[in-house]
């Protein structure tokens, strides 16, 4: 205990409070109670209605709901393919090869996303790739987004994975790709799924480089919000932003009861 | 569960120099193996970026010049633009230093109930977007939002004190609000390595909580300190969504500029120009952190 009077720990509480609860409790709770309510221009907001979620959950709100669903899988399950061939890839390289796999595959995380945005547009509006106009366009910006996360969750947990497991099993005659598949891939798991959350997550809600690419056709919700809050219908925006948060929980959630199971293996 | 002395009794042909390395093959059939990966990643991610470069030299009349990044930096609106994101970008970085390790040194050391459900929210809140910040502090301090509701109700003016959420103070609110969660998770991470006798010990010989803080805890927070702020520094230099929602047409970083300059005047060339400063700046800044943090071990 760093503080032992009991006058002094109360203070630190209090100013803790001060701080953490208008600056990080606020702003979530206060999204929640503008989605439900018609008017805010007092202390508290009024008229509570459902109406917004109604819109939030219907016609193009409910297509960008799906569109963003679509997209953050598409793009983690190419991102987790991508990154953990590339990590288990690298950690058989030299020490010098592995460090210049680390660079390449993190410095999309260095470049701003918006220049990301900029780069896939103009490298995809010209042959030999014609990819503007379609969805595919967003969810390649995306994948290249996440990749960099699933490579460095996969290649910290490949280096802690114990080389006896493989060993033992090569030793009894498994082939690489056996011991790929029912050895080092299993024991990889727990990883796999925190890469795949962290993943979904980021990709539900990038909004930078889809602000670049996105085709009318495939709206996502981070871009659908930012439309419905520059009209001026902002409790419209915070219903669809709370539908956000939910599909985004939901998912992190779902992920996390796969990873205790796994980990009980 | 094998332990790898066990694995040694059943198979002593493995000892020696392929011990703790995968089954050895041929280096070349194992660099084989990166091929693919490195080839997905130079089609959709460095083809692009050496395209975004080739424009940038490729002013409107064709051929290949330095015109354009001459243009660019003698418009003062790309000066201000450049300006603006570093003080940002270094405001937000300090601020985000001081409060997270205030609030992870109280997390931490003086434990109340329910901190390690705060831990845990801290872990959610790194999961949103950040534009919700922005969204949210619309309603809070927002022409008609919370704050000036109640001042106006209070006192009876027509209109609130708070009108900053245009500004680029407004800006710096919601960078350290939405920053500071990813300076306390390293923090709370070495906390939580920290050897409670220490910090014992240091009391039973008469130092007083300030004292402990600057000596025995700050010592050991540093790494994380570094890595959590160099992070936060880079991701404030790329924050796109945060000053898109505030709508304010007084605020312009470089990543809007990249947008306003390509999606709203459709003048390509300018903004690779923008676009490969801020490449260079991010990228030139988390080489250095890559340095510092494998040099402090974090």
């Amino acid at each position: 205990m760093l503080v032992h009077s009991r006058k002094g720990r109360w203070a630190l509480w209090a100013l803790f409070l001060l701080f953490f609860v208008p600056l990080f409790a606020l702003p979530l709770l206060v999204i929640v109670a503008a989605s439900f309510s018609t008017n805010w221009s007092g202390a508290f907001p009024s008229g509570p209605t459902l109406g917004h979620y109604a819109a939030a959950t219907r016609g193009d709100a409910l297509r960008a709901l799906t569109t963003s669903l679509v997209t953050a899988l598409t793009a983690s399950v190419l991102a987790l393919v991508v990154g953990t061939w590339a990590a288990l890839a690298a950690h058989a390289l030299s020490k010098k090869g592995k460090r210049l796999m680390d660079a390449l595959f993190m410095l999309p995380v260095a470049v701003p996303s918006v220049v990301v945005g900029l780069a896939v547009l103009v490298a995809f509006s010209q042959p030999p790739f014609l990819l503007n106009g379609t969805r595919w366009i967003v969810i390649l910006a995306h994948t290249v987004l996440v990749t960099a996360f699933a490579y460095q969750s996969v290649s910290a947990a490949v280096v802690r994975l114990d080389p006896a497991y493989e060993q033992a099993a090569a030793s009894l005659g498994a082939r690489p790709s056996y011991v790929l598949w029912r050895v080092r891939l299993p024991l990889l798991l727990p990883s796999l799924n925190a890469a795949a959350g962290l993943c979904f997550a980021l990709s539900m809600g990038e909004l930078s480089a889809t602000m670049m690419l996105y085709p009318p056709d495939w709206m996502p919700l981070p871009v659908r919000i930012f439309t419905a809050t520059d009209r001026g219908s902002l409790f419209t925006g915070s219903a669809v932003a709370v539908v956000l948060m939910g599909a985004t929980l939901l998912v992190l959630l779902a992920v996390s009861r796969i990873r205790t199971r796994a980990s009980y293996r | 569960m094998p332990t790898r002395s066990a694995l040694r009794n059943i198979c002593p042909q493995r000892e020696g120099k392929g011990a703790g390395k995968p089954p050895e093959r041929p280096r070349t059939q194992r660099a084989f193996w990166v091929i693919p990966p490195v080839l997905a990643l130079v089609l959709t991610f460095l083809y692009p970026l050496a395209l975004l470069v080739q424009q940038s030299f490729t002013p409107l009349e064709g051929g290949t010049s330095v015109q354009p990044y001459v243009d660019v930096f003698e418009d003062p609106a790309f000066r201000e633009a450049l300006g603006t994101t570093v003080w940002l970008a270094v405001g937000a970085t300090v601020g985000c230093l001081v409060l997270g390790f205030v609030l992870a040194l109280v997390i931490a050391f003086v434990p109340f109930p329910g901190a390690k459900g705060v831990a845990r929210f801290v872990d959610v809140f790194l999961s949103f977007p950040s534009f919700l910040i922005t969204l949210a502090l619309l309603f809070v301090y927002g022409t008609v939002g919370m704050a000036n509701g109640l001042w106006t109700d209070v006192t009876g003016a027509a209109s609130g004190p708070f009108q900053f959420l245009t500004t680029p103070w407004g800006v710096l609110l919601a960078e350290i609000t939405y920053f500071t969660p990813f300076v306390m998770r390293p923090l709370l991470a070495a906390f939580s390595q920290l050897d409670t006798a220490q910090i014992e010990a240091a009391s039973s010989l008469g130092a007083k909580a300030p004292r402990i803080v600057r000596q025995v805890i700050l010592p050991e927070a540093l790494p994380a300190l570094a890595a959590g702020g160099s992070l936060v520094l880079i991701m404030c230099l790329n924050e796109f969504g945060i000053v898109l929602f505030t709508g304010a047409k007084g605020v312009t970083t470089l990543p809007t500029l990249v947008y306003s300059k390509a999606i709203l005047e459709s003048d390509w060339t300018a903004a690779c120009v923008v676009a490969v400063v801020n490449v260079v700046i991010s990228v030139g800044l988390y080489g250095l952190y890559r340095v510092v943090s494998r040099r402090v071990g974090a």
